[in-house]
């Protein structure tokens, strides 16, 4: 008779309250050891490996990749004696727990149960634990109080704040109920705060926290009472299409909680835009040559193995113009006031994935002949798309190029990715009339724009730069006279 | 690596290279001369177990079953050379990452886990194993350590005919830079106490480099208040054994305190909250890996055939049964009684202690039901 455990996610940084699901390793119907590695996670701090608590088959993958699923949720159901002939007794394990777990609800089996390090102190210290957590929490997931509470200054889930009853003649810890109306409304900063966020006038909340205090979940639930139902948009425009927003309650605006890679995205540009005066530079080139390069290599047998697009022969024609012009390999160092010259190229590829922008480079990228370029391009685009790209492979570019042309675009005036002197854009490829050896042709022609960092490349430097990309990739052969 | 800095190999006594050559230091050599190979299989044994049992207390913090972990990993190679050293009068003074000498002192690993799960503050009775709490605050100890050695000195002092012992401090790179073991350093040297300062140089406080730590050699540090130092390579389990015995010795002797700086290597996350590629790259740990404190001894044993299939089975099993009586054991704990956490405060009764359990039991007994005073 089967016997079915459920892994339950845990906190695997200190005082985490949620995690984003990244890659299953395993599939329902798989083996399952203690101790495997099963599932990737990425949290606020890291991406971590969790390791299996069970040995049995996989029966459910209940959170899907790209789920952001809280502490203590469900995130596997494993059957763990699935030849077994016995009747589904509880293990004695089960027995202590559920003994155990004070406000357990009889009807959960969590065996993957957390205990906080805090859990003790947190009770004794708050008879009334403050909550600061998701407002996407769901009030019916309170029957886990082993998992809800988490380091002081992190804040808990919302779900945990859940009442302890008292006796009505019971003497107050701190010093005797306040009558609430004769003071100001009580609460704490960070629910005026979110308060505020929401246009949501305190006064108008009725206050359930002791002394007449607004909790959190007085706000939450005041919303949720009052909070139009659909978009009012467009007609039939019923569905909350902004994954994690709090719609308002005149329908008329979503709000999205700015976090993890949006919010690094914003703080790198409103740096680099706001410290590195940008100038940007255009050049039209006609590209037939590239095109036809690209078609021969895509043929050549040494390399059937990778993927030849013309975003690598971009990448070699800048790799190869910054050799001619390695002024433009380099970055401003504000604190010592230095300019420091790269003697290496890490060359980064902006690239839109999962988790939004990312922009990892290619290491030592100057050093690669063409086929290790394009094995190591290929490699890099799969982890963006993944979602597993490592932060190493983040930090320390040297010059990037966006491909914004992917998208259909002919060009744009990229922002430079901050502690970087030029960035490429490189805009779509179209066939077009194009005066060729002096008569209208259809030629391949593109768009390139680079945009540099004025306080350290002059307008010169930065056109040469685009002119040596340009003429790389209107005739590949002039690689031959540079390389 | 730079010759000067806190990195470099400047004066670092080795006696097992990290091929698994053995080296003669002039000085330091006798002090491990009667190591036969049933001790250095005892310190193999050791650091096998405790390095499987820190894989599975990690796998039970990613299973949600411990709040927090800290691994010991890589850091074996210090951790049991030093402890070998130690003789039943000596006492010891951990921060919070010695799980190796712990095991050795005879503490049972899976009860260190109560700390962990968040159910104690301390899970054995340091009089019991000479071994005191783990301190997470950093540095914090080294004081205690320093007074208890200097109280110890009183009491030899007083008893002529007591076995001398002598006390060790443990604590990393990072605590250096803390007040407590600087005002440590000085204590101890002008009073001569019995104490050995042992650092655990690993290279990173969380995610920062030693190197933004200090300009010199840690060792220097000692040195600055005139006390000996000795740098060790923290990774070569009997250069540890041996200058740590060298260490205990001049302390227990009246000589005074020792500092050692064990340069050594935290292959693992500074905790389970960590994530340690955020701060450094994959050609560093391997360079590290490739330094394996357990890889160089286990060389040097199989190359003269003392390290016997049905030996390794043997410490497999322990480590194995050790790691699922962890697995078992740590599920099967209850939530002690909260008041639980007013015992063991002060040895003998206090005011304030007490008047805090009263008002707190008064709290518990407000609530209707025994659980949702939880």
């Amino acid at each position: 008779m089967p016997t079915y455990e459920q892994f339950n996610l845990p906190d695997a940084g200190e005082g985490l309250t949620e995690a984003d699901i990244v890659n299953w390793h395993i599939a329902e119907g798989d083996a399952i050891e203690v101790n495997q590695a099963i599932v990737e996670i990425e949290t606020a701090k890291s991406l971590v490996e969790l390791p299996s608590p069970f040995t049995g088959v996989v029966t459910r993958l209940i959170a899907q990749v790209g789920d952001t699923v809280e502490v203590g949720a469900p995130i596997l159901e494993v059957d763990v004696d699935p030849d077994g002939e016995a009747p589904a007794a509880p293990a004695p394990e089960d027995a202590t727990q559920s003994a155990d777990a004070s406000t357990t609800d009889a009807t959960s089996t969590t065996h993957g149960e957390t205990v906080q390090v805090s859990d003790n102190a947190q009770a004794a210290a708050d008879p009334v634990p403050a909550t600061a957590g998701s407002s996407r929490s769901d009030q019916s997931n309170d029957d886990d109080e082993g998992s809800g509470a988490v380091l002081v200054g992190y804040g808990v889930k919302a779900g945990s704040a859940k009442r302890r009853p008292r006796r009505a003649d019971a003497l107050d810890p701190i010093g005797g109920e306040q009558d609430a109306s004769d003071y100001p409304v009580l609460a704490k900063p960070p629910v005026r705060k979110l308060a505020k966020e929401l246009g949501l006038d305190l006064t108008t909340v009725t206050p359930s926290g002791p002394g007449g205090l607004v909790t959190r979940e007085d706000v939450e639930l005041h919303l949720k009472a009052t909070s139009a139902q659909t978009l009012s948009t467009y007609p039939s425009d019923d569905q909350p299409w902004l994954a994690q927003g709090t719609t308002m309650n005149d329908g008329r605006t979503t709000r999205v909680p700015v976090k993890s890679v949006r919010k690094r995205t914003a703080e790198a540009m409103v740096h680099s835009a706001f410290t590195a005066p940008h100038v940007t530079e255009f050049l039209t080139v006609d590209v037939t040559e590239t095109m036809n390069l690209v078609k021969r290599l895509k043929e050549d047998r040494d390399f059937k193995d990778v993927r030849v697009t013309p975003l690598l022969l971009v990448a070699k024609a800048l790799l190869l113009a910054v050799r001619r012009h390695p002024e433009v390999n380099a970055s401003w160092d504000e604190e010592t006031q230095e300019i420091v010259f790269k003697h290496y190229v890490n060359l980064g590829i902006a690239a839109s994935t999962p988790r939004g922008l990312v922009v990892p480079n290619i290491k030592d990228a100057h050093r690669l002949p063409l086929h290790a370029l394009a094995i190591e391009l290929q490699h890099l685009t799969a982890e963006a798309r993944s979602g597993s790209t490592k932060p190493s492979a983040m930090s320390d570019g040297t010059i990037t190029i966006t491909n914004v042309g992917a998208l259909g675009i002919d060009t744009g005036t990229p922002i430079l990715n901050p502690g970087e002197a030029a960035i490429l854009a490189f805009g779509s490829i179209r066939q077009q009339p194009w005066v060729h050896e002096g008569e209208i042709q259809i030629r391949w022609v593109t768009q390139l724009a680079l945009s540099f960092d004025h306080r350290l490349v002059d307008g010169e430097l930065g056109a040469r730069v685009l002119a040596d990309v340009g003429r790389v990739m209107n005739d590949p052969s002039q690689g031959l006279v540079w390389a | 690596m730079d010759s000067t800095g806190p990195l470099s190999t400047d004066g670092l006594v080795s006696m097992l290279t990290h091929e698994g050559v053995p080296v003669e230091h002039e000085t330091f050599s006798r002090y491990v001369q009667n190591l036969d190979a049933e001790e250095l299989r005892q310190m193999w044994r050791a650091m096998t177990v405790v390095r499987a049992w820190d894989l599975e207390a990690t796998s039970l913090q990613r299973q949600g079953e411990l709040g927090l972990w800290v691994q010991s990993l890589g850091q074996e190679g210090a951790q049991i050379g030093s402890g070998r050293a130690l003789r039943d009068n000596d006492f010891v003074f951990p921060s919070y990452r010695e799980h190796g000498v712990a095991h050795l002192q005879g503490v049972d690993l899976v009860e260190v886990l109560r700390i962990f799960r968040g159910l104690q503050h301390g899970a054995w009775t340091p009089a019991e194993h000479n071994f005191h709490l783990y301190t997470l605050v950093i540095g914090a100890h080294s004081l205690h350590a320093t007074g208890y050695a200097m109280a110890k000195a009183r009491e030899q002092k007083a008893n002529p005919e007591q076995e001398p012992g002598a006390v060790v401090a443990y604590f990393g790179d990072g605590a250096t830079s803390q007040g407590d073991v600087n005002e440590s350093l000085i204590f101890a040297s002008v009073y001569n106490a019995p104490i050995v300062f042992f650092c655990q140089n690993n290279q990173y406080a969380i995610s920062e480099s030693v190197t933004r730590q200090t300009k010199v050699p840690l060792a220097d540090r000692g040195r600055g208040v005139g006390m000996p130092t000795i740098r060790v390579d923290g990774n070569d389990v009997i250069a540890c054994r041996a200058v740590t015995e060298w260490a205990l010795d001049h302390a227990r002797s009246g000589k005074g305190p020792v500092f050692i700086e064990a340069l050594t290597y935290r292959m693992g996350a500074h905790t389970t909250s960590d994530d340690p590629t955020r701060y450094r790259d994959k050609e560093e740990e391997q360079y590290w890996a490739d330094r394996d404190p357990i890889a160089r001894l286990d060389t040097y044993l199989s190359a003269r055939g003392e390290l016997s299939d049905e030996f390794r089975e043997d410490v497999a099993q322990e480590a194995k049964a050790l790691g699922e009586r962890a697995r078992s054991t740590v599920k099967s704990w209850k939530r002690p009684p909260l008041l639980d956490m007013f015992k063991d405060v002060y040895a003998l009764p206090h005011a304030a202690v007490d008047a805090e359990r009263v008002w707190f039991e008064r709290f518990q007994e407000s609530f209707d039901t025994e659980e949702a005073g939880r």
